[in-house]
């Protein structure tokens, strides 16, 4: 048996395991956000946060592992696309009735969806923290976050927006996180249900810390 | 029973196909879905109608070559049996039931409700054997293997290339069958000499053919007649690092 196989990186299980590793680096970058934010809760007029933020936009390290974390994001939505298209040309005819529900939940079949609309989330969220953030680095003032916190989540609508973003992440960490586990080969019959069980409570627990936080600053919890 | 079928029909490849109402009328709920598609094929040829081309061989569960969606899901209604092994008396008086192709580019339709899995074909031939002589039989211990990799590996081989995997699949991957080829010998020390070419060969064959990739939705596993598991993807993957690892 002579071996004929093309590169890794372009077979169909390369690509699977890139989407994989990006996305479970993006899933450990979201424990850090999250544990950051989480500083508003010493409720401390954003002492403790700002300090936090401050490390985070001005720290050496920090800065070349956000070039890691933007390129990581690139790579995801990258090779993401590039499988969608794929997929897409692997059955150009359609089915006329298709009973999909019997055999799979629909957001792992919605993961393209889901992730379009955590993209357009990313921009907004972007726009509202880091794009300020930056500027003020740029121009060597110190950046309050907390009080643009505060201000950004006295707007409703932004909220809602915010807990739309977080329903998409949901969906999306309770198909990926497991998903990733089996695309790198790892299916056993005693650590499979460990790790599906990892999946479910690390995407109830991230998206509720995260949705809590919008919904408190609305709330005027935090001062 | 009475029903009501839509039926996909489509001349070639390379005409258009659209879906076709043939009522059917005293239909015995013990009649298997291809007995009751011969019953309508009578019906058709006496009327000198062309009948529904349909792919069937064994019509006991084995051989793999029946092949519809019915209503949407691949051998029909029920999970673990292949269209043959469907009985009329799965459905209701009156059902409207819709039959279509397996639908991928890899298997494009030869005629109604045929397709071309010669795809499939190709993807063995790359590496689903081993290649040696095998000669007589050997003594039953001569190779020591765990009971739980032989019933593995078996439970893999009991894949009969049906395609259903990539009927069902949203994005027509055929990692289940290729998983399921690669396995039965990936388990057993015959195999392991050729793995490393074997899981290269046939996944770079695999996507030539055009099949699209697996995004681990489970679906494949669900509808396969024989029940072949995302184990044996999983397995697949690995063995597809370590092969790129090795060289």
């Amino acid at each position: 048996m002579s071996n004929t196989s093309p590169n890794f990186l372009t077979s169909s299980i390369g690509k699977k395991f890139l989407m994989g590793l990006t996305g479970l680096f993006l899933i450990s970058f979201l424990v850090v956000h999250v544990l950051i934010n989480a500083c508003i809760y010493f409720n401390d007029g954003g002492v403790t946060f700002n300090m936090a933020a401050h490390f985070m936009a001005n720290n050496i390290i920090i800065r070349v592992v956000e070039v890691g974390l933007f390129l990581g994001i690139i790579l995801h939505v990258v090779q993401a696309l590039i499988l969608t298209l794929q997929n897409g040309k692997a059955r150009p005819q359609k089915y006329a009735v298709q009973n999909s529900a019997v055999s799979s939940k629909w957001y792992s079949r919605s993961m393209g969806l889901l992730g379009t609309l955590l993209l357009m989330f990313l921009i907004v969220h972007l726009a509202n923290f880091w794009v300020p953030t930056k500027i003020a680095v740029f121009k060597g003032e110190e950046h309050n976050t907390f009080e643009s916190l505060k201000t950004v989540f006295a707007n409703p609508i932004i909220v809602a927006v915010y807990l739309l973003g977080l329903v998409s992440l949901f969906y999306h960490l309770l198909h990926g996180f497991q998903s990733a586990f089996q695309t790198f080969g790892l299916n056993h019959k005693k650590y499979t249900p460990a790790i599906k069980a990892c999946g479910f409570w690390y995407a109830v627990l991230i998206t509720l810390l995260f949705a809590s936080m919008p919904i408190t600053l609305y709330l005027g919890l935090i001062k | 029973m009475n029903l009501t079928l839509k039926i996909w029909r489509q001349n070639s490849g390379k005409e258009q196909g659209q879906l076709v109402t043939y009522p059917v009328k005293d239909i015995s709920p013990d009649m298997s879905f291809l007995e009751m598609f011969d019953v309508l094929n009578e019906q058709l040829v006496s009327k000198n109608e062309s009948p529904i081309v349909f792919d069937h061989d064994c019509r006991e569960g084995i051989c793999g070559m029946c092949s519809m969606v019915i209503n949407g899901r691949a051998h029909g209604p029920k999970t673990g049996i292949t269209t043959c092994q469907l009985h009329m008396r799965s459905f209701k008086d009156g059902d409207t039931i819709v039959v279509e192709p397996w639908r991928a580019q890899a298997f494009p339709v030869i005629k109604d409700l045929t397709v071309d899995r010669t795809a499939f074909e190709r993807i063995q031939s790359k590496g689903g054997f081993v290649s040696v002589n095998t000669g007589t039989a050997q003594d039953a211990n001569c190779l020591p293997i765990p009971k739980d990799d032989a019933d593995a590996s078996f439970n893999a081989a009991a894949c009969i290339g049906c395609g259903a995997c990539v009927a069902t699949c949203k994005n027509a991957s055929a990692m289940l069958f290729v998983a399921a080829k690669v396995s039965q010998f990936a388990l057993l020390p015959q195999g392991k000499i050729e793995a490393t070419a074997r899981v290269k060969n046939m996944v770079a064959q695999m996507d030539l053919e055009g099949f699209g990739s697996c995004t681990n939705t489970g679906a494949c596993e669900i509808e396969c007649p024989k029940g072949i598991s995302l184990e044996n993807i999983a397995r697949m993957n690995r063995e597809y690092l370590v092969a790129n690892c090795k060289d």
